[in-house]
């Protein structure tokens, strides 16, 4: 059964459409990953099931209810949220606990337990993020959305941080999480929607979102003769031959290299320089998002 | 509820420079101008009282306007400038409660400051319990409540903390100019004077129910008219984020 259930969403800020229309299930116990390009309409989309905001158009239930009604099975963490200056980490915690029925204290698994009597406006970009963290799961929520999850951590605490998301999923929390690059979104997301303009370009696994790559298999080599190249384009597991300077770059399918090596060795050419790459993930996100990292909104 | 005014008055404590000031300085302004022998000596043009006496109500009205107009439109604005509100909002608690308790804490502090400053002067200088003590508690509470009325209004309106900031220190000079506290109002126009007994937070209806008999009820309708409509106003208009 699905825990969040997103149909043709819609909304816009005056004239400007941030949400165009989206729609999409997540089930229970997912960790699912909303990923894209500045002002393609995640924060947004993450902010109508959060019920922060209401939709123009279109309908988004949250355990069968509208958001606003279950605020409490909720917990959020959101981009440029902060606290007052002078709260303490401690204060900020037990205030936070003193809103739901069933607290829990995350506070030692995020290593803040050294730092519940430091002010908010003097923590470091990481701690603010930790604390924020440990605050959207205090009230031991069913469905955590987090948007900006690892922003402003450094490598290690962004690891210890994903692992503590891994916890969090295996005591049965389903998790929307708005992703910044797509090591994050593979590590820890069952699925991803890839949004563009207010859209969902892709909805898959994140090895589904590779393989929808063309050409997802790279081969270049310096050729040691001339190498007919409408007949190696006629390959049927070869879809681009180009040249670069006197390499010769062959895309196509995951038998590529077999293909190409053994269509070589017939005509006796000898590839040297050989090279094989694998479009990663990123290869993949900067595909299905249209080129450019971020968009002109 | 009572974690939030827990919290915020805390929070209000550790903000020294502000909490000293606003629980402290009116009533250090009293010692100061009490050091002066010629403003603790009567005079006729105070009808017989000294300077003091007669400017205990326009220290009352610098507490109140300092405290509704330099503290509270700030924080509440930038707690929606920081988003403080905006995180609230996702919890089973509605933020307007953190106005709420912000809202109770100033006002206490503004008490607090009050007493004090009656304390002093009692003690210190024998300045005249108040005479009417329900008729100034309710000169307080309704001038307070008029004060920081339109200190929310502010914070509604301003697009953000700067701004509310500078729009606040304006009302703010303003009011105390109405208030008697630049020039003792004595030696004001008397339309200013005038003005200065139905401007926020009322001094004239303080200084009666001070020294004189009973305040006049008028000035304090007036008082509680213009708590609701700015109320209902800065209710209105109150963006989250």
């Amino acid at each position: 059964m699905a825990i969040i259930e997103v149909r043709d969403l819609g909304k816009r800020y005056g004239p400007r459409v941030a949400v165009d229309s989206v729609s999409f299930e997540v089930a229970e116990g997912e960790i699912f990953g909303i990923l894209g390009p500045n002002g393609a309409g995640k924060s947004t989309t993450v902010e109508c099931v959060a019920g922060l905001r209401t939709p123009d158009r279109g309908t988004v239930s949250v355990l069968g209810r509208r958001p606003a009604d279950v605020r409490a099975a909720i917990g959020v963490q959101l981009q440029a949220s902060e606290l007052p200056e002078r709260l303490r980490v401690g204060e900020a915690l037990s205030l936070f606990s003193s809103f739901y029925p069933s607290p829990v204290d995350w506070s030692e698994r995020l290593g803040l337990t050294p730092h519940l009597r430091a002010e908010f406006g003097r923590l470091s970009g990481g701690l603010k993020q930790r604390l924020s963290i440990a605050l959207a799961l205090i009230g031991s929520p069913r469905v955590a959305i987090l948007d900006e999850l690892t922003t402003g951590l450094d490598p290690q605490a962004r690891r210890d941080t994903w692992s503590v998301i891994e916890d969090v999923r295996s005591t049965g929390v389903t998790i929307l999480l708005v992703a910044h690059f797509m090591e994050e979104a593979a590590r820890l997301c069952d699925r991803v929607a890839v949004f563009r303009d207010g859209r969902i370009a892709a909805l898959d696994t994140p090895s589904g979102l590779v393989s929808r790559v063309d050409g997802s298999t790279r081969v270049r080599f310096v050729p040691s003769a001339a190498v007919d190249v409408a007949s190696l384009s006629a390959l049927p597991e070869v879809s681009d031959v180009s040249f670069a300077g006197e390499q010769l770059v062959v895309s196509g399918s995951e038998n590529l290299l077999h293909a190409v090596t053994s269509f070589l060795a017939r005509k006796q050419i000898v590839a040297r320089q050989l090279r094989v790459d694998q479009v990663s993930l990123d290869d993949a996100y900067v595909e299905l998002t249209g080129g450019s990292g971020v968009s002109d909104h | 509820m009572f974690r939030i005014i827990e919290v915020e008055a805390r929070l209000f404590v550790r903000d020294r420079l502000n909490s000293v000031f606003a629980l402290l300085f009116p009533s250090l302004l009293l010692l100061g101008l009490g050091a002066v022998p010629g403003l603790r000596t009567p005079d006729p043009k105070f009808g017989g009282l000294r300077f003091i006496d007669s400017y205990m109500s326009s220290i009352v009205v610098f507490t109140l306007v300092f405290i509704g107009l330099q503290r509270l439109p700030a924080v509440v604005a930038t707690y929606r400038e920081k988003g403080v509100l905006r995180r609230l909002s996702t919890t089973p608690m509605h933020p307007a409660r953190l106005l709420v308790g912000q809202l109770v804490v100033n006002f206490c502090a503004a008490i607090l400051s009050v007493l004090l400053t009656i304390l002093v002067g009692y003690v210190v200088f024998g300045v005249d319990l108040p005479h009417h003590p329900l008729g100034l508690a309710c000169a307080v509470v309704l001038g307070g409540a008029g004060t920081f009325a339109l200190g929310m209004v502010i914070a509604s309106l301003a697009p953000n903390a700067r701004a509310a900031g500078g729009w606040a220190t304006v009302v703010f000079m303003l009011l105390m100019f109405f208030g008697g506290v630049y020039l003792p109002r004595f030696m004001l126009p008397s339309v200013v004077q005038q003005i200065g007994s139905y401007s926020p937070p009322g001094v004239e209806a303080l200084q009666q129910a001070w020294l004189g008999s009973t305040p006049d009820w008028r000035h304090l309708a007036i008082m509680g008219l213009v708590s609701l409509v700015a109320g209902t106003v800065a209710a209105k208009t109150f963006r989250w984020e």
